[in-house]
């Protein structure tokens, strides 16, 4: 029972060398933060000169980009059209998901159609899925539809391999305690397979988001004249390129947007596998 | 404590290694008597842990039998829980969460389930850590955690595979102090494997050395230390030093 009191007291030490710690990180941060301001205000300010010095009809510095950003926001163009592609986007992404994982833990828990089904996941995910455009669009049409086809088929594949690697990488000594435990298969999947492949899921989501967003662009380029994609085309066919550059940054800080986003759920979701740090 | 009544019977067993074709046992009886501490001890590779995990109903026999209570075991038992060496806590399940995992699924109302964790985490010294995740623990909390979830399942039947060899020397011996000190209080049928001579002895009421591979039972030693046991006690008497050298010449001659 003394090492009750031992434990007691190196647990207050533990605290006070773990908030020392917590500091020296904290202040390491605001470094970090402050040479990665002062870049991003040296990349900007030499755009905004260089941009100057070169003719509008090629390229725009960013004070332009905001200015026609405010109008294109004011005349209500650019929602016009973004809502559209988000939309899209949105729908797309969500199917994607979806069957990415139902079909990837399928896959990976049933042999036969892992058998069957391997070859051909592996040959599409290898296929550039630009190349299947012109063909999703004599099926589909040029309307929403088959920009949501495009959007899917972009999206399903990470998140179909990386369930599919979850699932499979499931560690035997879980599967162990579990039939050990008398677990059913119901409870198995719920106690053990899901939460285990859940970080890999999340991982495919957020690889899966970054090729949407290309999808969504392509997918306007190839199709009817709705969504970002046209507008960046049309505006760039009138040499406006402040114009241009406004859905393109939009699109960019979208595209890190969510893909931080994710990868703060990857952390959420698996604490175990980014060490201690709380 | 060799009360009389066998537990467990196991009679002419054999079983190949996992996904080998090389025997991890051929042929071994062995009965482990209700309430008894059976520590098992054996050269590497001698099918130790295969054995207990064909105890837990995990592995299939490939001849022979395993009777536990006289009825064959297929399945895991109800009445049976394993420790592991690996301690198999699920990383996305809190401490509490982990030792109610046997409790849950055997379907036990709520109030006894808490009641049980919270029983089970007190045996262990953890009460404090109930809410905390497996990766903020130490491995000898780890596997504190590991007997937690066992016991809290009131088994008959404890396996234990080598549940401190992947601790460092001092956490192990504190452990094993309080595994004697947690079983004077709960009296059960342990299969205790280890490769420490030293903790089947300080342990087990028999110590059951092997044959290399394949396993047969060499030679069963009975521990002439009553309980309740103190380490340091044990280790001093001279009794200690004689049953170690006996159990180390048995286990040399298997090696060589």
């Amino acid at each position: 029972m003394a090492q009750a009191s031992v434990a007691g007291s190196s647990q207050t030490r533990q605290s006070e060398v773990r908030e020392g710690t917590a500091r020296l990180r904290r202040r390491q941060r605001r470094n970090d933060l402050t040479v990665r301001l002062i870049a991003a205000a040296v990349v900007v300010a030499a755009w905004e000169v260089g941009g100057r010095m070169i003719s509008p009809f090629l390229f725009a510095p960013p004070s332009r980009i905001v200015a026609a950003g405010i109008d294109l926001i004011q005349t209500g163009e650019l929602w016009k059209y973004l809502s559209v592609s988000l939309k899209v986007f949105a729908v797309g992404m969500v199917a994607g998901t979806a069957a990415g994982v139902a079909i990837g833990v399928a896959t990976a828990r049933i042999r036969l159609l892992d058998l069957s089904l391997e070859p051909f996941i592996i040959a599409l995910y290898s296929t550039p899925m630009v190349a299947l455009i012109p063909l999703v669009v004599i099926w589909a049409g040029f309307g929403d539809q088959a920009k949501m086809v495009i959007i899917f088929l972009f999206a399903i594949f990470p998140i179909l391999l990386n369930t599919y690697q979850g699932v499979k990488g499931v560690e035997p000594r879980f599967l162990e305690v579990a039939r050990s435990f008398r677990s059913s298969e119901r409870a198995l999947w719920l106690d053990v397979i899901v939460p285990s492949a859940l970080p890999f899921i999340v991982a495919g989501v957020r690889l899966a988001l970054g090729r949407a967003l290309v999808g969504m662009v392509v997918a306007d380029l190839y199709t009817a004249v709705s969504g970002v994609g046209y507008l960046i085309v049309r505006y760039a066919q009138n040499l406006q390129i402040d114009r241009v550059l406004v859905p393109v940054v939009i699109l960019s800080m979208m595209g890190v947007t969510l893909v931080q986003g994710l990868r703060w759920l990857e952390v959420k979701v698996a604490p175990w596998t980014h060490g201690i740090d709380d | 404590m060799t009360t009389g009544a066998v537990k467990i019977r196991i009679e002419n067993a054999s079983r190949m290694f996992v996904g080998g074709s090389v025997s991890a046992f051929e042929g071994l009886s062995l009965d482990v008597y209700h309430n008894e501490i059976a520590c098992i001890v054996g050269p590497s590779g001698c099918g130790k842990t295969t054995l207990l995990r064909c105890i837990d109903g995990l592995l299939p026999l490939s001849q022979g039998t395993i009777l536990l209570d006289g009825t064959p075991v297929t399945t895991p038992p109800a009445s049976v829980a394993m420790v592991f060496q690996h301690f198999g806590l699920f990383p996305w399940k809190t401490v509490e969460a982990n030792v109610a995992y046997g409790l849950k699924l055997a379907g036990a109302p709520r109030d006894r389930i808490e009641a049980q964790v919270s029983r089970a985490l007190t045996l262990v010294g953890l009460q404090a850590f109930a809410r905390y995740y497996p990766y903020q623990l130490s491995g000898g909390m780890q596997q504190r955690v590991g007997l937690a979830r066992a016991l809290a399942i009131e088994p008959e039947v404890l396996l234990m595979d080598e549940p401190f060899a992947a601790l460092d020397a001092q956490t192990r011996e504190i452990l094993q102090d309080e595994m004697l000190r947690i079983l004077e209080r709960e009296r059960k049928t342990i299969v205790f494997v280890t490769h420490s001579i030293d903790e089947a002895i300080a342990l087990g009421d028999r110590v059951i050395v092997l044959t290399a591979c394949p396993g047969r039972v060499r030679e069963t030693i009975k521990v002439p230390f009553g309980r309740p046991r103190a380490l340091a006690a044990i280790r001093a008497d001279p009794a200690f030093g004689t049953l170690r050298t006996r159990v180390w010449d048995l286990l040399r001659q298997e090696i060589h």
